[in-house]
């Protein structure tokens, strides 16, 4: 004992010396990140709130709970071995956090105190995090005492927990907090102890908040114990070493290593947390936040009842996500739900949409969504509560858990596999969790139990009775007309709302017609709202998010399957009471409400009293007095029993003015919030005001449970009765209507990863622009406002003004609009007859002075942007000589991603002819390269990876000086595309490795990046397949861009690009356009601060680029932070483009955005043309930078002093810039990557030597933290010698890869694996043959054989897998050329795939060939295989002569290299076999093997046969 | 949009006019309307421009492209491609008041500057606005729109060629009691009697007028103001907008100009339409006369075609300027308003009837022969060449290029120099090209007698920013 204490006394000296040294002497440098933290909040535009983080996770558990040191540490080896997923900041030694949570290590602790401990399990133990000067602790101690005191607990004694700060970096030094233990026992009271805990816990911290204290408790259990900080991985042992101590021991062990997007230091934000650790990002986090506020009002509590308000809120509102999740997984758990429960509640599976789902789930789902709102977003959860200890996947399976059981019964859980050292003898079992998968571990029971059996046993319950009982259907017919034929006259009412001949016409149309969201081309060149000079819907202030880099956007087409728009009207239910009453509810189908609905819900279904509110006001008395009666009759109404509040505009005519819809419904609902009151109804809105997808999304995303269209179904009434629906019935054209807003509604919410439409509920996913804060904080309370703007009576003043516009009209017609489509009495546009044409004339006469009179019309009075708000100041005129020259500047200019296939090969062409000659760079855009183009002057310097991966090689790759990741497009920010078959010309089929007249789709996420460790890993890869290329990722502006940018930085990117929403696009929903993500303005200047704040700006480029039209625009560009700008439309029009905004249309007139070769042949561009036009900017750019007085761009960069704001909106005078400019903040020292790889000859020498040598094989043994394997000798090889014969380098590995093993390898290459394989295995495949085959002596059975992780072969164009296992989800992605063999696939095989053969010998999961357009899968059904099939875009067949003959080989191959039994017994019996094997084959590569058969038979060969099969399939040229 | 591939289909075809041995022999329109089915396949040859140029009435360096009152024709071409004439016709309404007219007499500036006109040959936008036109008035939806109330205020409108009208339309429309002053004895300035009945018949003109007589406003004809009527009976107006037009022509100064047979275009003009009018249309007073048009516009276009209805053995037109290229030149690149050398219908005419093309270029009159008795006996005209001079481009004559010709009736079609200084100067104010009110509060300036001598369009689009100000400022 006295060792012991004098341990701890030493430990404790140890740590104050420490402390205190570092207070001395600690440079004052160390300490400014909290500084900036704080004082960034205030000045510029990061938030907190903004920070996301991404994660390796781990557990590690004894079956039968026996507790050992080993699993410590083995667990803390885990971290180790996924460091590479985690994050470093600019201070390499510093971490995002990581940390462990244990069982209470009770024998530890014994040794380690006098105290006199109380039996196990009757002390708790509370982990405190405390400030570390001595006299705030000691108060901060001593209030915590009087609450444990206050509670009836009674205090053991507080322990101090060694710590070594050498451990940690400089950063997490100097926040590093005073770590503290509490130990205290209890006498019985009727409670229960972990609901006394929670209580006490609860107490405590909101005394101390409070008091201000700095007080942060990372565990207070009598079963568990958390051991955290801010650290790196590997650093936590160091850190604690309590937990290298021998008597440390648990049974149960889950790790956590994080990696944040940036790095202020945060000690808190470490996992694990109380109950859970999590791996990705809740994008639902608002409107869960929302609806967990609402619901407690009502609830009971459970077990927790007695204490119930001591533990509100129940949501730790400084919290993060992860944080906040566990609160309420913590909360439902305590108040007596079961783990497994709560998990499935907050994480239900896509019970709407999945055929394949049993009832008993089903059910269970359906009951949570009538008692809680999804969390929904990328998640892996390990979890525990000191006893059963588990993982779980979200809905969609975004982040990879593979796990494997030993014969000593231990389990081993983590992100990836190999994270331990294991003989493959011992394991006994292995697997991975699919989408939505749990497994679970009870310690005590030493049952392991997978999915199938959790869910049969956990989610049994009464509900399945209650359900049918208790919820209403309301299933009207779809759409019965109430007014008579030719009785509608909308254009009154329509001009009340402020629609025009636009929205009619050009959006409400087309959905009527074809129930598809409309698609428009080229960016936005209007003002924005609050800058326009027409009265604009309060719905175009706000702007879309959407996801980037750190969650991915879903894909709501290809995987509707996990969507879910069902709705349930009524009171909240309890989730902490299971009784009948949860389930009352009405539920829809849809949250768009048809006339029917609407009427039966007004009629007054029994129990849910249904009210109308009016959203008009009186003119005289005010758009305020307006909304207080609003409010008011709310109130009143729920006071009256109602429990679905209908908000109408009905009322709205010449004397009543309409409340903006969206003002109104977020104006009751957070009035409701505030009043406690939210939980007791459903709001509905039914309104005139609503036309684009957009509107609908705001009015849900605000708080509406359902929309009733009314304008819209009256103009598609009327539109019916004048004759527009042509073929379409009035009947289909409401159906489609029905379907496209829902369908919008659906993509809208996709784009932020959203699955179900409970979860964008009140999730507020918009950031305002051009509101004021009063006004935000008021009525939208919660959203992201920047730039200030319109206030209350500014919205008044413009509600009234079209009003009187509408009443005082001249004639019956709309006006026209003109925000997509330049129009005399519409919006301004930027490009417009005058400054296209003069831009044209003067790139074409070479006349500057044309050019300057360009300028001038751009840079007119009335502002478009921002930037137009904002001048010069502190000038300090130099003569434009010294100003360095043209030729410097053009240097960092480039052109926008613009595929060859959305532009012509002319085109294409024409711009990096110029910009190599100019010393610029073009970029190729997403759609690969023509390989005569690579290495020549034609050669585009940038090189495009987007999700699609067209035409992505090795070559393609290796050619480029930069190699740009398009995470996502200003004009359509989380989205994907189609190219349909008629647009795949066979030349572009070419570069795209596709096949021709097939159609491709672009899915929105990329399949290798669901998170910032993902795009880490992707960086790295690209690193190895072009070492001497800058990494450039693009991000599009939106609130929060700048921390994701410094994720980005800390992930190894060279150049981060922020574009614009305004950016063009050959193809995007109009919607999309105009209302998804910010101006760069926005995005740069946060990118900047940040990076900055966090000193990594010196460690990247930043580029800019959206609408970047002149000289004081790239000035502007420079001053926020850019030192590169990129511009797309511009040189585009420079080329001839007269923005027809018809590229989507292939019908181009001036031959730069067509394929027709009758159009190609007018483009009348000249590389001479662009020339001039990069040099006139750089010549404006100079005339800027002698004004301001800078001679080097570089000295310019961040100067953002030099701006002021020297304009206000037409109509308010409440834009406030200064967040933009807070100061100057110039470039900071570079430290910048050389990009020429200078010190690799020896290798190249070696892998040369090899290549020489011929038939060489190199062994050896491989873990999982050796990634990218293969790719680097690939890309010299694929450099040196194009490509190598068949099997000429060989490597074999026996243990586990690591990610991206054989990424984008190239012909001549064999690889070997004797284990297994992480996630994308085979990536980007060009030609190499990858074999994976378990060791000989596994100690698993074959049904466990899973030997590759997620997304294996994504976007391959070539090469072989022979893979003699199972794979785990979207296997193939996008292959398109690639033959794979493997004995089973997870969820979405086959998604997306072009081409190539893919042969699966086992089962299969849900959605098989989702998206697939083209090549063949041969699988064996195993009688379960058709369910499994998606089959929009492809049918079953049987296998025909040719496809027996191809199988057969492939079969043979199988055997042969990896020794497949499952292969070896097919072929034995092989002419009775192959009757199981079921061809897939998509209708469109169908019909291209059948038109090529017949050109073939017509005597066509070679390049000529494919033209000629084009034609045929697709009748164009014919 | 059109069809979205109908500029690739289908070519661009105008109607057939009536050949010209047809059509000298009447005083009557010779320019039919297309059918229902060739003008849908015009109009889908529309690409509904992202940026319609057509529509947009830009100015470069002075000459403006595109249509000057804004007519949203991509709206319209679809619509009349996708056969809701009706709604098409609201939409041309909604911008246009005067359909008839412009859809008879401009010169399209929306089809100089239509981007298929860019590689190909423009949309037929001038024949589908036609087509509109005569089918709304066929149909009955030309219909009287009288305000739904007034608003007791009062304007003097003054002049009713094209900007008066527009005026009178758009301020009636919006409540305002309007009372139009004609001194002409009939209403419709040079719309009546300026251009020829043969391209605007004189019923249209009568029927536009009829109709607003019908909306409410009043036409106060045969009163020249200023001249007959004094200005002080303007004062019971609470705004006087004056549209009198560009009514001063530019003079020729050489001897002989005062000659008997020698005169104005306009008046010449406006003297034939009476007798059209009057059904004297088988007169041929100039029968066996020789005519000699100074002048090659569009004036000295109709005063050929209209001296050949007359019976004139011979016409020829002197223009000075030389003729312009076929093809625009490189420095007049689309969406400009092209300079190309156009054959109009009355030198088609004279093609026909007297073997050549009556315009001789680079040709100025240099004197008139005659006497005071038998009048104009010959004309002695040169060739000029254009030099340079410090007061720009200017042509000089070429002493040895003097020839005599014979000639009996010379007409002046010179041009315009300007608004007539009467009225104005009763008022004692002055007409201002930079602005729509005069020095003189509540009198304002609308058209060419503000602008100097323009188009139909023009003048209409002008009559439309002016009645706004006069709007704002009778309701400050």
């Amino acid at each position: 004992m006295r060792q012991d204490e004098l341990q701890f006394n030493e430990s404790t000296t140890f740590r104050q010396t420490e402390t205190q040294n570092h207070a001395k002497s600690a440079p004052p440098k160390a300490k400014q990140p909290s500084k900036r933290a704080r004082s960034m909040e205030k000045a510029t535009l990061w938030r907190p709130e903004f920070e996301h983080d991404a994660c390796g996770i781990g557990l590690m558990a004894h079956v039968n709970g026996v507790r050992s040191h080993e699993i410590v540490r083995d667990a803390l080896k885990i971290l180790e071995r996924l460091a590479h997923r985690g994050g470093t900041g600019a201070d390499p030694d510093t971490g995002d956090g990581a940390g462990i949570l244990v069982q209470i290590p009770d024998r530890f602790l014994r040794k380690k105190t006098d105290y006199q401990l109380p039996r196990e399990g009757q002390y708790a133990v509370g982990m405190f995090f405390l400030p570390t000067e001595q006299t705030e602790r000691e108060a901060a101690e001593a209030s915590v005492e009087a609450i444990v005191e206050e509670e009836k607990f009674s205090l053991i004694g507080w322990r101090s927990v060694p710590t070594n700060l050498h451990a940690c970096g400089a950063g997490a030094w100097v926040s590093a907090p005073s770590v503290r233990q509490m130990l205290i026992t209890w006498k019985k009271t009727d409670l229960p102890a972990d609901v006394r805990l929670l209580v006490l816990r609860k107490r405590i911290e909101k005394a101390m908040k409070e008091q201000g204290r700095k007080v942060y408790i990372p565990s207070l259990s009598a079963n568990t114990i958390v051991y955290k900080g801010m650290m790196q991985a590997w650093q936590v042992s160091d850190f604690y070493p309590d937990l290298l101590d021998e008597d440390f021991i648990s049974a149960i062990a889950l790790v956590h290593s994080r990696y944040s997007t940036n790095t202020f230091p945060n000690w808190d934000r470490a996992q694990p947390f109380r109950f859970a650790a999590h791996n990705g990002e809740i994008n639902t986090l608002k409107g869960c936040e929302h609806a967990v506020l609402a619901a407690s009002s009502a609830m009971d509590g459970g077990r927790l009842a007695k204490r119930f308000a001591d533990i509100l809120p129940i949501l730790d509102e400084d919290g993060s996500d992860s944080t906040k999740f566990d609160n309420l997984l913590e909360f439902l758990v305590t108040s007596g739900r079961s783990l497994p429960q709560a998990l499935f509640m907050m994480m239900p599976g896509p019970w709407s949409k999945d055929l394949t789902m049993d009832d008993n789930q089903r059910e269970f789902y359906r009951y949570a969504a009538c008692l809680t709102t999804p969390w929904d977003g990328p998640a892996a959860m390990c979890f525990t509560d000191g006893r059963q200890v588990g993982a779980v996947l979200d809905r969609n399976g975004l982040r990879p858990a593979r796990w494997v059981l030993t014969s000593s019964d231990i389990l081993v859980l983590a992100s990836e596999s190999g994270v331990v050292d294991l003989p493959p003898a011992e394991v006994v079992r292995r697997g991975k969790l699919g989408p939505n998968q749990m497994l679970l571990l009870d310690t005590k029971d030493g049952t392991l139990l997978e999915d199938r059996q959790i869910k049969d046993q956990y989610l049994n319950g009464p509900w399945k009775q209650w359900l049918p009982q208790q919820i209403v259907k309301v299933e009207e017919p779809p759409y019965i007309r109430r007014s008579k034929p030719d009785s509608v006259h909308p254009e009154p009412t329509q001009r009340l709302f402020g629609w025009t001949y636009e929205d009619r016409m050009l959006t409400v149309l087309p959905i009527a017609q074809t129930g598809v969201d409309p698609v428009g081309a080229m960016g936005y060149d209007a003002p924005i709202a609050a800058l326009s000079e027409k009265p604009q819907p309060l719905f175009h202030y706000f702007k879309q998010l959407f996801a980037q880099v750190t969650n991915p956007p879903i894909d709501a087409v290809q995987e509707e399957c996990v969507t879910g728009m069902d709705v349930f009207l009524g009171p909240n239910g309890d989730p902490t009471l299971d009784k009948p009453d949860n389930c009352r509810k009405i539920h829809l189908a849809s949250p768009i409400l048809h006339t029917a609905s609407l009427e039966k819900l007004l009629s007054g279904i029994p129990g849910f009293g249904a009210a109308e509110l009016h959203m008009v006001f009186d003119p005289e008395k005010g758009l305020e007095a307006g909304l207080d009666d609003l409010f008011a009759a709310a109130e009143q109404a729920l006071k009256d029993g109602n429990s679905i509040l209908v908000l109408t505009d009905r009322l709205a005519d010449a004397e009543h003015v309409p409340i903006p819809s969206l003002l109104a419904t977020a104006g009751v609902h957070h009035h409701l919030i505030r009043k406690g009151l939210r939980g007791l109804c459903s709001i509905v809105v039914d309104s005139y005001e609503p036309r684009e997808v957009h509107h609908v999304a705001c009015l849900i995303g605000y708080g509406a449970k359902a929309v009733y269209l009314r304008g819209v179904y009256e103009t598609v009434e009327a539109l019916a009765d004048e004759g527009y629906l042509e073929s379409v019935s009035l009947d289909a054209a409401m159906l489609n209507v029905l379907h496209g807003y829902d369908h919008g509604v659906l993509k809208i919410m996709s784009k932020m990863g959203i699955s179900c439409v409970d979860g964008y509920h009140s999730a507020q996913i918009f950031e305002a622009l051009g509101l004021s804060q009063e006004l935000v904080d008021r009525f939208f309370t919660g959203t992201v406002t920047r730039v200030g703007g319109m206030s209350l009576s500014d919205l008044e003043r413009e509600t009234l003004r079209r009003h009187k516009d509408a009443v005082e009209a001249l004639d019956g017609e709309l006006p026209s609009g003109g925000r997509f489509q330049y129009k005399r009495d519409g919006e301004e546009h930027l490009y417009n007859p005058q400054t296209i044409h003069l831009l044209q004339t003067a790139v074409r006469t070479g006349d500057y002075e044309l050019f300057k009179e360009f300028v001038r019309l751009i840079e007119g009075d009335k502002p478009v942007t921002l930037r137009n708000l904002l001048g010069f100041q502190h000038c300090d005129p130099i003569p434009i000589e010294e100003v360095e020259p043209v030729e410097k500047l053009v240097r960092r200019f480039k052109t926008g991603a613009m595929s060859y296939g959305s532009i012509s090969q002319e085109a294409h062409e024409c711009l990096a002819l110029a910009m190599n000659k100019l010393g610029g760079k073009s970029n190729s855009g997403e759609g690969g390269e023509a390989v005569e183009r690579l290495f020549t002057d034609r050669n585009s310097a940038i090189k495009q990876i987007a999700s699609g991966r067209f035409g992505v090689t090795g070559p393609y790759l290796a050619s480029a000086k930069e190699i740009q990741i398009k995470m996502a497009q200003g004009a359509k920010p989380g989205e994907g595309g189609h190219l349909p078959g008629r647009k795949v010309y066979p030349w572009i089929a070419r570069t795209r490795h596709s096949t021709a007249g097939v159609g491709l789709i672009s899915p929105p996420p990329h399949h290798d990046i669901y998170s910032i460790e993902d795009l880490a890993q992707l960086i790295y890869d690209l690193k190895n397949a072009n070492p001497d290329a800058r990494i450039n990722v693009k991000l599009v502006s939106e609130a929060g861009v700048g921390t994701i940018a410094a994720g980005v930085a800390k992930g190894g990117a060279d150049v981060i690009l922020i574009s614009g929403y305004d950016g063009g696009s050959g193809a995007s929903p109009r919607t999309s356009l105009q209302h998804a993500g910010l101006p760069w303005e926005l995005g740069l200047a946060e990118t900047h601060q940040t990076l900055v704040a966090n000193g990594l700006r010196g460690r990247v480029r930043v580029e800019t680029d959206g609408k970047l039209m002149t000289g004081r625009d790239i000035a502007i560009a420079a001053l926020l932070g850019a030192e590169e700008f990129g511009f797309a439309t511009l040189p585009l029009v420079a080329m001839g483009c007269v923005m027809m905004r018809v590229c989507n249309l292939d019908t181009c007139p001036v031959g730069v955005a067509t394929q027709n070769p009758a159009l190609r042949c007018r483009f009348a561009g000249k590389p001479e043309h662009v020339i001039n036009l990069m040099r006139f900017l750089a010549q404006n750019l100079r005339e800027n930078m002698a004004e301001l007085g800078f001679r080097t761009l570089d000295q310019m960069v961040g100067m953002a002093g030099h701006l002021a704001q020297v304009k206000q909106s037409p109509k308010t005078d409440g834009m406030d810039l200064s967040g933009l400019i807070p100061g100057d903040q110039p470039l900071p020292w570079r430290d910048l990557k050389p990009h020429k790889d200078d010190h690799n000859r020896l290798f190249h020498d070696m892998v040369r030597s090899l290549v020489e040598q011929g038939d060489a094989v190199v062994q050896r043994p491989i873990c999982n933290t050796e990634r990218a394997v293969a790719t680097r000798v690939s890309a010299f090889i694929s450099r040196e010698y194009g490509s190598l014969p068949d099997g000429r380098v060989r490597f074999r590995f026996q243990g586990t890869a690591g990610q991206s093993f054989g990424a984008f390898a190239t012909a001549g290459i064999e690889l070997t694996i004797e284990g297994d394989a992480n996630d994308y295995l085979g990536k980007g495949l060009c030609g190499a043959r990858i074999i994976v085959k378990a060791p000989k002596d596994a100690g698993w059975s074959d049904k466990d054989n899973l030997l590759a992780g997620n997304v294996a072969l994504f976007g391959a164009t070539g090469g072989e897998l022979y893979l003699a296992g199972r794979a785990g989800e979207r296997f193939c992605v996008r292959n398109s050329g690639a033959i794979a063999v493997c004995e089973g696939v997870g969820d979405h095989g086959c998604e997306y795939m072009t081409g190539g053969t893919a042969v699966i010998l086992g089962s299969v999961g849900r959605n098989f060939a989702s998206g697939m357009s083209g090549g063949i899968a041969y699988v064996l059904d195993d009688g379960n295989f058709r369910r499994m099939v998606n089959k929009n875009m492809v049918a079953l067949y049987e296998l025909d002569a040719l496809d027996l003959v191809l199988l057969y080989r492939y079969l043979t191959n199988h055997v042969n290299y990896t020794g497949s039994k499952i292969a070896a017994k097919i072929l034995e019996k092989w002419p009775s076999t192959h009757a199981q094997f079921v061809k897939v084959l998509p209708h469109d590569y169908k019909e291209m093997l059948e038109a090529l058969d017949t050109a073939e038979r017509e005597g066509f060969e070679g390049e000529e046969k494919l033209e000629r099969a084009f034609q045929l399939k697709t009748g164009i040229g014919q | 949009m059109g069809k979205l591939t109908g500029f690739m289909e289908y070519d661009r075809k105008t109607a057939p006019e009536q050949s010209c041995e047809e059509r000298i022999q009447h005083w009557d329109s010779f320019h039919p309307a297309q059918s229902e089915e060739e003008i849908r396949e015009q109009a889908a040859r529309c690409m509904n421009c992202g940026v319609p140029f057509c529509h947009a009435g830009v100015v470069w360096r002075g000459v403006r492209s595109g249509c000057s009152i804004g007519n949203l024709i991509p709206e319209w071409n679809h619509l009349v491609y996708k056969g809701h004439f009706e709604e098409a016709y609201r939409r041309l309404e909604k911008t246009n008041p005067l359909h008839e007219f412009t859809s008879r007499v401009c010169p399209a500036l929306c089809e100089g500057a239509c981007t298929a006109g860019l590689n190909g040959d423009p949309i037929a936008i001038r024949e589908i606005e036609r087509f509109l036109s005569d089918l709304a008035w066929e149909k009955g939806w030309v219909t009287p729109h009288p305000p739904k109330r007034r608003n007791g205020k009062s304007v003097a409108v003054i002049g009713s060629g094209p900007s008066g009208l527009t005026s009178a339309y758009e301020l009636n429309r919006r409540g305002f009691s309007v009372t139009v002053f004609e001194r002409s004895e009939e209403p419709g300035g040079l719309l009546m009697f300026g251009i020829p009945n043969m391209k605007l018949p004189k019923e249209i003109v009568r029927r536009r007028i009829e109709l607003f007589r019908q909306e409410g406003i009043e036409f106060v004809c045969g009163q020249d103001v200023g001249k007959d009527l004094p200005v002080s009976e303007l004062d019971r107006f609470d705004a006087v907008l004056l549209c009198g037009g560009a009514g001063q022509p530019r003079d020729l100064s050489v001897t002989g100009r005062n000659l008997p047979g020698v005169g104005f275009a306009v008046p010449f003009l406006a003297n034939a339409t009476r007798r059209v009018v009057a059904g004297k249309t088988d007169e041929k007073p100039l029968a066996g006369r020789k005519v000699v048009v100074i002048g090659g516009g569009d004036t000295g276009n109709d005063c050929v075609a209209t001296s050949i209805r007359m019976g004139a053995n011979a016409v020829i037109q002197l223009e000075i300027m030389p003729p312009s290229p076929k093809t625009r030149a490189s420095n007049n690149p689309w969406p400009r308003w092209p300079f190309v050398l156009k054959t109009d219908y009355g030198q088609q005419e004279a093609i026909w009837m007297y073997g050549s093309d009556p315009r001789t270029f680079e040709t100025t009159a240099v004197s008139i022969i005659g006497n005071d008795t038998n009048g104009v006996t010959g004309i002695e005209t040169a060739k000029v060449e254009w030099v340079t001079t410090e007061r720009g481009r200017a042509p000089r004559q070429i002493e040895s290029t003097r020839k005599r010709e014979a000639a009996t009736d010379v007409l002046i079609a010179m041009g315009f120099i300007g608004a007539e200084t009467y009225l104005p100067e009763a008022l004692g104010v002055s007409p201002d090209r930079n602005s729509y009110a005069t020095s003189r509060p509540g009198v304002f300036a609308a058209g060419d007698m503000r602008t100097g001598q323009s188009l139909v369009v023009r003048a209409s689009a002008d009559a439309k920013c002016a009645v706004a100000e006069v709007v704002e400022y009778l309701s400050e």
